[in-house]
């Protein structure tokens, strides 16, 4: 081989290793500095002269309603442009709290228990905080188990099931709910999320109000039981429970396909997931003081997960859009506004439940939230 | 195939050029070799200084602080765990298939058939990792479900087919199983490249001395290729120990440490808890995370760092 030719090939070589270093260097720099980075995919941070242009980070639950409404209000708003990062829920809050993004979105209200609360208010002075509840989803307990058309669950059973103290599908307490059933001998699979998730973290919490005394566990977004079925997303959660005989799960209700799904008791009936008993438990929640610390316009509720009032639905999960009432350009502030309405508007909420089969808001909650949005100026 | 050759050539190039005289070619290329050398260095430093600062707050941080009310060690030790076990079982499986490929490649088949079959094998490494993935739990878990079944009631002795079976196929054997492909075509190429530079003359030595094909293999092939091999086996562990989408997908994590290979509670791997988790965490948990890859790194490097000292004692030559 001829030393000229390795020449090239070496030089050529050079050149990536330090092309690839420079774009190296320039993002392992960046990263270091500062706690909450900018990393909005499509890159530019709100600055003062982006009039048209906005950014959002957040909850990968809204991720589908979020697409959904940014193509139908750019369509209807020409020169606007939104886009949305679903970095997660933590994700989102921590761009907000750094002023990276314009918007969050947030499967938890912020709390004061982490400090973000304060962040968040403080980010937005001299205006003030906007968090308004704008995605309400079901979350369905899905199971498989031929030749069981339908099952019944007190609470307490479904958390004895999650904390893997019921072990078989004919034990006598689910016998004793579903009378005339046929249950087999199958073991119960408990399938949870192996990712951190808010669908987690809302049914654990609905886990430990209505079964306290089973269910000690922290309420967390990461899956408190060890042992377990663990599968990735929504996705590998419904087709770890397809696939296995005995599974049981939890998954948006959208995303259940012809799976079983387990009617849950409320007060004296049996609920199953729907859009109209989702949006309704809202309507009977009370608002969280500790959530709101007065804040007037931030809307979060202690959801009442141990609701008896018939249809109504309690396994919930409800997201949060998080903004400010003032931006450093007033054009930001409209666009944010604009945008925050359209998303909470019937029109918006429809969109959403075709695109991602969330619950609409109740139109007695819609104008409350409508009166937050309203702040923002 | 590549690497090796270039890395191989590229280790006595200077060495010839250094002899003769200096001409502007010369200097160019020394030079670039050196920057070439320095940035490799530089980035390496660069990478552990990020992850010793950013981990560092989850390393102080009491257990109370952290996330989960769990010192460090108690977080990190089953997913190290899980990563080294993973990465090894991938490896005991994928490299006596390789070098059996390898072997075949150029002992064995007819040129034609070796070179169709080279191709394929190298063509398993431009699959998507989370192609693996998909092809993991949609066809190969519910595939392995009665065959780990079986395992469960025949060998349920083994701690290692201890049971109960998973019902979904997403254990830690369908993982091995998957990581082991995936590195097949990276051990193959290395013990291929090597097994044909066996010298002819060996070769027809042993043969004329009365060595069938396999004493032939026995005697030369495999004794001159077994450090490039174990080098090789080093790269494809490498891999497997960073493998990220095809765990995370796959994986049913559950667990903490167990050497139970067919359950459905398994420890998940760093690469793959970070994937799982990062998105969602925020704060003292991102550090944590962090602080976990930073374990990876290390790990990594002593792989590697191993692989040399066997590779060094392996060759007398």
């Amino acid at each position: 081989m001829s030393s000229s030719r390795w020449l090239v090939v070496l030089v050529a070589a050079c050149v990536l290793v330090l092309g690839l270093a420079a774009c190296g260097g320039g993002g392992s720099s960046s990263s270091p500095g500062k706690e909450g980075e900018s990393g909005t995919g499509s890159g530019d941070p709100p600055s003062t002269e982006a009039s048209g242009e906005i950014a959002g980070a957040g909850s990968t639950a809204q991720q589908a309603a979020q697409e959904a409404w940014i193509a139908e209000f750019e369509n209807a708003d020409s020169g606007a442009t939104v886009s949305y990062d679903g970095v997660g829920s933590g994700g989102g809050r921590e761009q907000f709290i750094a002023a990276g993004v314009a918007y969050g979105a947030s499967d938890t209200p912020l709390s004061e228990s982490e400090g973000e609360l304060g962040k968040a208010i403080k980010r937005c002075a001299p205006g003030e905080l906007v968090e308004v509840p704008n995605y309400i989803s079901p979350i369905a307990i899905i199971y498989d188990l031929p030749g069981v058309e339908e099952l019944k669950l007190e609470p307490e059973t479904l958390a004895k099931i999650f904390n893997q103290e019921i072990e078989d599908w004919n034990d006598s307490e689910i016998a004793k709910e579903n009378p005339g059933v046929e249950l087999p001998e199958t073991r119960i699979v408990p399938v949870n999320r192996s990712d951190e998730s808010g669908t987690t973290e809302n049914f654990t919490d609905y886990l430990s109000k209505v079964a306290p005394q089973v269910w000690t566990h922290e309420v967390s977004g990461d899956w408190p039981v060890k042992g377990g079925e663990a599968a990735s997303g929504t996705s590998g959660v419904v087709e770890a429970v397809a696939n296995g005989e005995g599974a049981i799960g939890y998954a948006d209700a959208s995303q259940a396909g012809e799976l079983g799904i387990a009617k849950i008791k409320v007060g004296g009936d049996w609920a199953e997931p729907s859009p109209e008993a989702a949006a309704k438990i809202l309507d009977l929640s009370k608002e969280d003081p500790e959530l709101e610390q007065g804040e007037k316009h931030v809307i979060a509720f202690e959801i009442d997960r141990k609701t008896e009032s018939s249809g109504t639905y309690p396994i919930v999960l409800v997201s949060s859009l998080i903004g400010c009432t003032k931006y450093k350009s007033a054009s930001e502030a409209a666009l944010v506004k604009s945008y925050f309405e359209y998303a909470i508007s019937p029109a918006g909420q429809e969109l959403a439940a075709e695109a991602a089969g969330s619950a609409p808001l109740s139109g007695k909650l819609t104008k409350k939230v409508e009166a937050a949005v309203g702040a923002i100026e | 195939m590549a690497p090796v050759d270039t890395t191989t050539n590229a280790g006595r190039l200077p060495a010839r050029a250094s002899g003769g005289r200096h001409r502007r070619g010369d200097r160019i290329f020394g030079n670039a070799a050196v920057i070439a050398a320095v940035t490799i260095l530089a980035l390496l430093v660069g990478v552990a200084v990020f992850l010793v600062t950013e981990g560092f707050p989850a390393l102080t941080a009491s257990a109370s602080e952290l996330p989960g009310h769990e010192s460090f060690l108690g977080y990190v030790a089953p997913l190290a765990f899980g990563t080294v076990l993973a990465g090894a079982l991938a490896t005991v499986i994928a490299v006596p298939l390789a070098v059996a490929v390898a072997l075949f490649i150029t002992h064995i088949a007819p040129p034609r058939i070796a070179l169709t079959l080279g191709y394929l094998v190298d063509l398993l490494a431009a699959i998507p990792s989370i192609i693996y993935g998909l092809w993991g739990i949609f066809v190969l878990g519910p595939a392995a479900v009665p065959a780990m079944r079986w395992l469960e009631e025949e060998l349920g002795f083994l701690p290692i087919f201890a049971g109960p079976a998973s019902i979904t196929g997403r254990t830690m054997l369908v993982v091995g199983l998957v990581l082991a492909v995936m590195i097949l075509p990276i051990v193959s190429a290395v013990a291929r490249e090597v097994f044909s530079q066996t010298p002819r003359k060996l070769q027809e030595g042993a043969q004329a001395l009365g060595a069938t094909r396999w004493e032939m293999i026995r005697t030369t092939v495999l004794p001159f290729g077994r450090s490039s091999v174990i080098s090789g086996a080093m790269l494809g562990l490498g891999r497997a120990l960073g493998e990220t989408m095809a765990v995370a997908i796959i994986l049913s994590v559950s667990g903490g440490i167990t050497f139970n290979l067919i359950g459905q509670a398994n420890p998940s791997t760093i690469a793959a808890n970070i994937a799982l988790d990062f998105p969602e965490s925020s704060g003292l948990a991102v550090n944590l995370l962090i602080a976990t890859g930073l374990v990876l790194f290390a790990i990594t490097l002593a792989t590697n760092f191993l692989a040399r000292l066997i590779v060094a004692r392996s060759s007398p030559r």
